[in-house]
């Protein structure tokens, strides 16, 4: 037996070795933050002086999510009708887009606990506890003597939390009032500051992974291109891309904000943040499967600019006409897996997405880890139990062997597909693929040709600190799939219930866009991302270049910054000994073509367009676009954008959010608070 | 206009003194008195949280927040006695605030437990402190943070959580039972 007092000891001396040092870098920014704070306090104990005379309910419907706020104790105490308070960093996050920041199936909406409510009782002569305690002398000074002041004080708390609060940091005006803004009130100190985003995803105190102070080593790799230079019309007047209809970068971007940290540029790709937001661009007429929509607009970062806005819309086929589907779950069960945001999400997600599939449909399992293994027969997705059964028993532990797993997913799907069927796999890591095939270019090759013999590829990642986004975007391009990164249920929601028939459907494949710009008209234009999807020019004729599907419903939106020849805005000089841009006596900016084959044929169709001047009616849908791709250039560092910030992109975003009715729209206006706060350190 | 002192020259001056001259609004004492402590408020945000995240969270709030806080403090209580009091505090808010988000994630959680029993494996790597923390209430962890963490006295950290001494000396004696508990499991396993 061990005597009790080394076991104390035992206790005490892990736990010191445990603790780990500070981050000098969140050092230095804390002590900043605490020295400006400081400074701030000190100028308005004169300046925000606000009376306790408003009708009660006013500052509790003020009230915000939650906040970081003070009280200036002389105030409070010494003043009985007015008192000074001091208003620090609120960040709220606004209660719409509270459901998207936590997992909206299991989340519970923010209650109080009985003794929260007991404290916030009116009548009470509620005087923070905390304050209380700090502040014994103060006490013995000013009594707070009466009942008629005590209530008074609570309600300016309220108040002064939504009236003093400072420039400079996160403002925003609660949508609806919530239980939480007065909890925080009546706690009366530490409420969330920057990084509360965090905390949405963090079960409390001592989790599976939290004391062992990570620093596992950052494996994670991104796909990236530099980007797209600005082209001289003159010399080059033909871009050539293909479409990405991916989100996982969006999705990388907002788990490092709310994280509290800017994301790498490297793992920013604008033209997947833009795509991640649906818009109702218009829809297809007649049997071609999307509808291109060019509009013309102002550029908001620059006056002497254009942005030429195409948006394409994938037609939606009616939900009973799909065929059958045939996925197989190809599941990362590797021991890096093991951390709640992997596996368990995974598996919540996967449940999520069994909602939305047919009877007819057809689910199988593979797992991946040291060996590969079928851990669920092709099963219809009717018999719902039995599949999550399979799902709930899965757990992390062993090496990852991605290959060997992928063949039998291959081979799996291959069995279960009929004639005409969609057979998919839908592989879920969190980015290992350290076993089996080692050359990158093999394993595309591999999924190339499973992908031509009719069976396709999505990958889903997961989980942060080793994410392969680099390996997961080859796979997913090669596999006529979508790559999506999976952070949240909320995400999970989005991906595989709210857009699951465009992930799986495939409505048109290969799809290219080229743009001819008109030299006599355009004097430059660059490419606002898809940098990873340029190709050569003569690419686009050539229908063995494979390039991006459209998903069923799917919206497409490619955006090019455009610099009218006599601009201000021209960044090069003309040359001297080059002859003028000829011109035919268009008033033509350029000219749109795409490409696109239905899926099951090899022969590419091609749509042309004219790109006129002032085209189309600028709508939210497009604006907010812009604010997207904007927000991106931001997050990338981009030179193209002046004196254009966060602040610039955030009004525009903010005006432009129409119906929002998923709430994606707002969630982004919050993650560019966060990034313009944690850029402005 | 009060003179500012330079910090050079009051590197010896007492916690208590710098944070009465912040009080007051020197705002070269409150920079100085931040930096001294910083270190310690970190660490013992860990001990409090278990997570390096949260820690710095924590730390950050009370940084934050901290200008305004002191103008609570008259140099009635030592000032690191004063710091920890506050830290306490900020991290029962925290967890109150979290309890929501706990209760959301529970189904994790749960999972996490039931696997982690069926894992033998996974269960033989578990982290000794971490489970002995987890399993711990909250009220517990706390003192076990300033009594093991900071090597408070039991006075002293009876100020800090502002009850008597006598109950710190029970919840002490409540941490080593636990451990005892903990410790009988695994020589039974």
């Amino acid at each position: 037996m061990t005597d009790k007092f080394d076991d104390l000891d035992a206790l005490k001396a892990a736990l010191r070795a445990a603790t780990p040092a500070p981050d000098p870098a969140k050092k230095a920014a804390n002590l900043r933050v605490a020295e400006e704070n400081f400074t701030r306090a000190q100028e308005s104990t004169d300046a925000a002086r606000l009376t306790s005379d408003r009708p009660e309910t006013k500052g509790f419907m003020r009230g915000v999510m939650s906040m970081l706020k003070s009280i200036s104790m002389k105030g409070a105490l010494t003043a009985t009708t007015s008192l000074a308070a001091i208003g620090l960093i609120v960040l709220v996050v606004a209660p719409e887009n509270k459901g998207l920041l936590a997992p909206p199936a299991t989340f519970e909406p923010i209650v109080s606990t009985d003794q929260d409510t007991s404290q916030r009782t009116q009548a009470e002569p509620v005087v923070e506890q905390e304050i209380a305690a700090d502040e014994e002398d103060a006490k013995k000074e000013v009594q707070p003597s009466s009942n008629a002041n005590a209530p008074s004080q609570t309600l300016s708390l309220a108040d002064a939390t939504s009236e003093s609060a400072q420039p400079g940091i996160f403002i925003e005006e609660p949508i609806m009032a919530e239980p939480v803004a007065r909890e925080s009130a009546s706690i009366g100190g530490f409420a969330a500051a920057a990084p509360s985003a965090t905390r949405e995803r963090r079960v409390e105190g001592f989790t599976a992974d939290a004391i062992a102070p990570q620093p596992e080593e950052n494996t994670e790799a991104f796909s990236n291109e530099e980007t797209s230079p600005l082209q001289i019309t003159s010399e080059n007047p033909v871009s050539t891309f293909s479409i990405d209809v991916d989100t996982a970068s969006y999705s990388v971007v907002r788990s490092s904000l709310m994280n509290g940290y800017l994301p790498d540029p490297d793992s920013v790709r604008v033209e997947e943040m833009v795509n991640y937001f649906p818009y109702a661009y218009a829809d297809p007429e007649g049997d071609v499967p999307f509808n291109q929509t060019v509009t013309v607009l102002p550029t908001p970062w620059n006056e002497g600019t254009k942005l030429v806005h195409i948006g394409i819309q994938g037609q939606l086929p009616e939900a009973e006409e799909r065929p059958p589907l045939n996925l197989v779950f190809l599941i990362d069960t590797s021991g890096s897996m093991n951390q709640p945001d992997k596996l368990p999400l995974l598996i919540q997600s996967f449940r999520l997405m069994l909602t939305e599939l047919r009877p007819e449909d057809q689910v199988a399992i593979v797992t991946y880890a040291g060996s590969a293994g079928q851990v669920l027969e092709p099963t219809p997705a009717s018999e719902r139990a039995t599949i999550m059964e399979a799902l709930n028993n899965l757990s992390a532990g062993g090496s990852t062997a991605g290959q060997a797993g992928l063949q039998q997913a291959y081979a799996v799907a291959e069995g279960m597909s009929k004639d005409g069927e969609v057979g998919r796999v839908i592989l879920a890591t969190d980015g290992d693929f350290n076993v089996g095939i080692y050359d990158p270019d093999e394993l595309k090759t591999y999924i190339e040709d499973k992908r031509d013999s009719g069976t396709y590829l999505s990958v889903l990642g997961f989980g942060r600190g080793n994410l392969d986004d680099a390996t997961m975007q080859a796979l997913a391009q090669n596999g006529n799939g979508q790559a999506a990164y999976i952070d949240t249920l909320s995400e999970a929601q989005k991906v595989m219930v709210d857009q699951l028939s465009g992930a799986l459907f495939p409505i048109a494949n290969d799809v290219k866009i080229q743009v001819e710009f008109n030299p006599a008209q355009i004097a430059e234009y660059r490419l606002i991302g898809y940098e990873t999807r340029a190709l050569r020019r003569e690419d686009f004729n050539n229908d063995a270049v494979d390039a991006g599907e459209i998903g069923a419903g799917h919206s497409v939106t490619a955006i090019y910054e455009v610099t009218p020849v006599g601009s201000d805005a021209v960044l090069t000089d003309a040359l001297r000994y080059a002859p003028e841009p000829e011109t035919n006596g268009t008033a033509e900016l350029g000219f749109l073509k795409l490409r696109y084959k239905t899926p099951g044929e090899d022969v590419s169709h091609l749509i042309e367009t004219p790109i006129q001047q002032d085209l189309g009616i600028v709508s939210e849908d497009i604006l907010f676009a812009s604010a997207i791709a904007g927000f991106g250039q931001l997050l990338r560092n981009s030179t193209y954008l002046g004196d254009w910030t966060y602040t610039d992109a955030i009004a525009l975003a903010s005006g432009a959010r129409g119906d929002d009715s998923f709430g994606y729209r707002s969630e982004a206006v919050t993650l560019m608070r966060l990034a313009e706060t944690l850029s402005s350190k | 206009m009060p003179c500012v002192i330079p910090n050079v020259m009051r590197m010896k001056t007492s916690d208590e003194a710098l944070a009465v001259a912040a009080a007051g609004g020197d705002s070269s004492a409150f920079s100085l008195l931040v930096e001294r402590h910083y270190d310690r408020l970190f660490g013992f945000a860990f001990r409090l949280t278990g997570s390096r995240a949260d820690a710095e969270d924590l730390t950050q709030d009370i940084c934050a927040a901290l200008p305004v806080k002191l103008n609570g403090f008259r140099g009635a209580a030592r000032f690191t006695t004063w710091l920890y009091r506050v830290t306490v505090n900020a991290a029962h808010d925290r967890r109150r605030r979290m309890a929501s988000h706990a209760r959301a994630a529970d189904g994790w959680g749960d999972w996490e437990v039931n696997r982690r029993a069926e894992n033998n494996e996974a269960k033989q790597n578990l982290d000794w402190l971490t489970h002995t923390m987890a399993t711990l209430p909250p009220d517990l962890r706390d003192t076990v943070a300033l009594i093991l963490g900071e090597e408070l006295t039991q006075s002293d950290a009876a100020d800090v959580l502002g009850i008597s001494e006598g109950t710190v000396a029970w919840r002490m004696s409540e941490v080593k039972k636990h451990l005892r508990r903990i410790h009988e499991k695994e020589a039974q396993s």
